[in-house]
């Protein structure tokens, strides 16, 4: 019965959205029509149905409702709780009712609180919101339908892959969808300026604050799942340059970017061509980052819930869409008027850097995780893999970063290159003195050792917008820009310190073994047979000695029955200045009195997340700030109103 | 600057950036691409021992055994037509069994041993890395290595 009521909340929700279409057409051609009013209710209508479906197939696997196929094949009567409510989401029916739950609910958020726009550029873009879920309504109802019915219905479902069997998968998915459809609404908006031909000033500070929260939901994600990687898989790594990966990072490029161009087209009115495009191009990477994750159609390590044909559903909605909105940038962006004029020493010319370095990172992800594809269609099976795209992007990385360094002291407008003088010699005297010392260290190669001096100038370099300020009278927007910046600086040292400086060793080892690794001795006390609800594991009782300081470690082989599988639980020591990360195995299956022990000193590894963090925290702030901007702002327009 | 000038300066910016991506990318892809090979198309092929490349197909049966170090593994990965020794040192991945589906990064050695890095087998059992997709294990269980056998 709710699995019912679920499919038709969803129905009527796409019923809602066609209905929204042509009222936003309507209103966008100033035609008059009883639609015209209807438009607002329609669109916060449809986003508490699509709220109302989720709800629906949450309660089905609270319940473990295994008459509904999506229950059945996703979960298992046996699975924690919270497993079993993380598990609406950890499939690709759930996952896409997600999507467009949110993507509905940003539908009645912008009917509502949009303030900004002219009439008519607002209905056309809840026209384009509109088009946009239909397509998904469509991918949702006809091949995705996550209410199907299974008759007869099984005694206990088939279960969760275990490695989605992790707080991580609770808060991971959700939060990239955030961001991916975040990225959408910035494409509605585009979408609607560019029918209107009215791009400029009011359009950027309409779009902002959604590419603010897009961009702040794609870093957290990004970031978590990242961590999630490194202790979930077992393999002591953090970042693949992964399909899914790169699927995750383009979108955050694209969307870097936007951010920053946005700024100058709501402060200074130029770049608007550029910013319309940006816009465009981070929906259509969100975009195909979902088809790639998906289709299956590269290999990954972490591709769940692949289908091929949904896959080509979702490219055919990935061309009309973003095809579609390129042929309508063709067509009007002759008619958008020009921006004003800046010089190439300026605020504007620095985030024109930073554009153009983001656009070729994100170019060479693009070219490297399709090649495979192109390589195939051509007869060559190749993988591109870490060597590729670390070679590539890490220089081009490090040119951003110095811009970076330098791109908040300029004035808007022109500047002079004489003010940048005392910036140049206080970050560069520091990146110096930090080279100095880091080189006192053999076997790092030479991008650990200039990221690490790079990161040390920029976390420097980063707080000098606040000079000569009073720190409590500083715009919130200022002080979120300097802090997330000198997040990346600190996400940036630990990355640098993780891959240059990581020390590793594997041993067989049996009760009582020690083994040396970067001033720690590792002990294998003893292992011994544990088990969880769903799985046994094995698990090795390790006591891990620095100096005086004494840790014990528990890393697990675990076996889990429901699917049958195995998985590695890492046992990790956090000190401040790095992990050491262990994982143990059987030698094999016969022998159980020798033990396969892998253990890592990663330096500074932690840096890399908390990093990420302090960069969506500065995020915030800038949110929180242009928040009670704008709030000021219209009070004093209702304040001269009255006047 | 005339404001034309500034957007012809500005494009050709862009545009040269774009043209050194593409340069970039194409350098680096030629020697960092690796390449995918099964052990038949492997044996065909002339590849120089130390280029980086990928070798797929089945875990050949009762193949796997392990150095009295504890560490190092070593087994042989099949096809229908061919076979190669692999030696890896390290954990092997949860579904690395014999009789399925592996994907190992490595180079070759001098010997004509196939030296692994890592080990990707299928990470649960609906999903099986794509370059597997095309080798029919149960053809490949009958070589003509073990049907002579």
């Amino acid at each position: 019965m709710i699995a019912e009521a679920g499919l038709a909340a969803l129905w009527l929700a796409a019923a809602l959205a066609l209905l929204q279409a042509f009222a936003g057409f309507l209103n966008w051609r100033e035609m008059e029509s009883a639609l015209t009013s209807l438009i607002k209710p329609v669109a916060v209508a449809q986003g508490f149905l699509c709220l109302f479906s989720f709800a629906a197939l949450m309660w089905l696997f609270y319940v473990t409702d295994l008459s509904v196929l999506l229950v059945a094949s996703n979960s298992h009567v046996d699975k924690p709780m919270i497993f079993k409510l993380a598990g609406t989401w950890g499939n690709h029916e759930g996952s896409m009712l997600l999507w467009v739950m949110i993507l509905t609910l940003s539908g009645a958020g912008i009917a509502m609180f949009e303030k900004r726009l002219d009439g008519p550029t607002l209905s056309a873009t809840l026209f384009a919101q509109a088009l946009l879920s239909l397509g998904f309504f469509a991918f949702l109802l006809f091949s995705s339908n996550p209410f199907e019915r299974l008759n007869p219905a099984p005694a206990e479902g088939a279960g969760l892959n275990p490695l989605l069997q992790d707080v991580g998968l609770a808060f991971h998915p959700p939060t990239l969808y955030v961001g991916y459809v975040g990225l959408s609404v910035a494409f509605s908006f585009a979408v609607g300026a560019l029918l209107t031909g009215k791009v400029g000033s009011a359009f950027a500070r309409a779009i902002r604050p959604w590419v603010l929260l897009a961009w702040i939901f794609l870093t957290v994600g990004i970031a978590a799942g990242s961590y999630w990687a490194y202790y979930e898989l077992g393999w002591g790594g953090w970042w693949f340059w992964d399909p899914v990966e790169n699927a995750s990072l383009m979108p955050w490029l694209a969307a870097t970017a936007l951010l920053h161009s946005v700024a100058v087209l709501a402060v200074r009115d130029a770049l608007r061509a550029w910013t319309v495009m940006l816009a465009l191009v981070a929906f259509a990477m969100s975009m195909a980052g979902t088809f790639l994750v998906r289709s299956g159609i590269l290999t990954s390590v972490h591709a769940f819930a692949v289908d091929p044909e949904r896959g080509a559903f979702i490219l055919a909605l990935l061309l009309i869409y973003v095809g579609g909105a390129l042929v309508l940038f063709g067509l009007r962006i002759g008619s958008v008027r020009e921006g004003k004029q800046f010089a190439l020493l300026s605020r504007e010319g620095a985030i024109v850097a930073n554009n153009i370095f983001l656009s070729v990172i994100l170019a060479i992800v693009l070219v490297g995780t399709l090649w495979p594809l192109v390589a195939e269609a051509m007869g060559d099976r190749i993988s591109v893999g870490p060597p590729y795209f670390n070679r590539a992007t890490v220089p081009i990385g490090l040119l951003l970063m110095s811009a970076l360094a330098a791109g908040p002291l300029l004035r808007w407008r022109s500047d002079d290159i004489a003010k940048l003088r005392r910036l140049i010699v206080a970050a560069g005297t520091v990146a110096i003195v930090l080279a100095l010392l880091v080189m006192q260290w053999p076997d790092a190669g030479i991008f650990p050792i200039l990221a690490m001096a790079l990161a040390a100038g920029l976390a420097v370099a980063a707080f000098l917008p606040l000079v000569g300020r009073k720190l409590w009278r500083t715009p919130l927007t200022t002080l979120g820009m300097v802090i997330a910046h000198f997040g990346l600086a600190v996400s940036v040292a630990g990355m640098a310190a993780e891959s240059g400086w990581t020390t590793e060793r594997l041993a067989a080892m049996r009760d009582g073994d020690e083994t040396k690794l970067a001033g720690w001795t590792v002990m294998l006390k003893s292992v011994r047979p544990v088990a969880g609800d769903n799985w046994v594991a094995v698990e090795g009782e390790m006591v891990a000695k620095h100096g005086d300081a004494e840790f014990k470690l528990s890393p697990q082989a675990r076996r889990f029955f429901q699917p049958e599988m195995q998985t590695s639980e890492a046992a990790m020591v956090t000190r401040w200045n790095g992990q050491l990360y262990a994982v143990i195995a059987p030698v094999d299956e016969k022998n159980f009195d020798r033990w396969q022990v892998r253990l890592w000193w990663k330096p500074f590894v932690t840096l890399i997340w908390y990093g990420g963090l302090i960069i969506a925290l500065g995020g915030v702030l800038v949110l929180l700030g242009r928040m009670r901007l704008g709030r000021r702002k219209r009070a004093d327009e209702n304040r001269w109103s009255t006047v | 600057m005339k404001p034309k000038h500034q957007r012809l300066i500005l494009a050709f910016v862009a545009v040269l950036a774009l043209v050194g991506a593409g340069l970039l990318a194409a350098s680096a892809l030629r020697e960092e691409a690796s390449y995918f090979y099964t052990p038949m198309t492997l044996a065909n092929a002339n590849v120089a021992p130390g280029t980086a490349i990928r070798l797929g197909g089945m875990v050949q049966r009762g193949s796997i055994k392990r150095d009295a170090d504890g560490v190092t593994v070593r087994f042989i990965v099949q096809d229908r037509d061919a076979a190669r020794s692999v030696v890896y040192k390290g954990i092997t991945p949860d579904l690395f069994v014999e009789g399925s589906g592996v994907v190992a990064d490595g180079r070759l050695a001098r010997d004509g041993v196939f030296v692994a890095d890592s080990l990707l087998a299928k990470h649960d059992e609906n999903y099986v890395p794509r370059e597997l997709e095309a080798i029919d294990m149960n053809a490949a269980e009958h070589t003509k290595d073990s049907l002579a056998k």
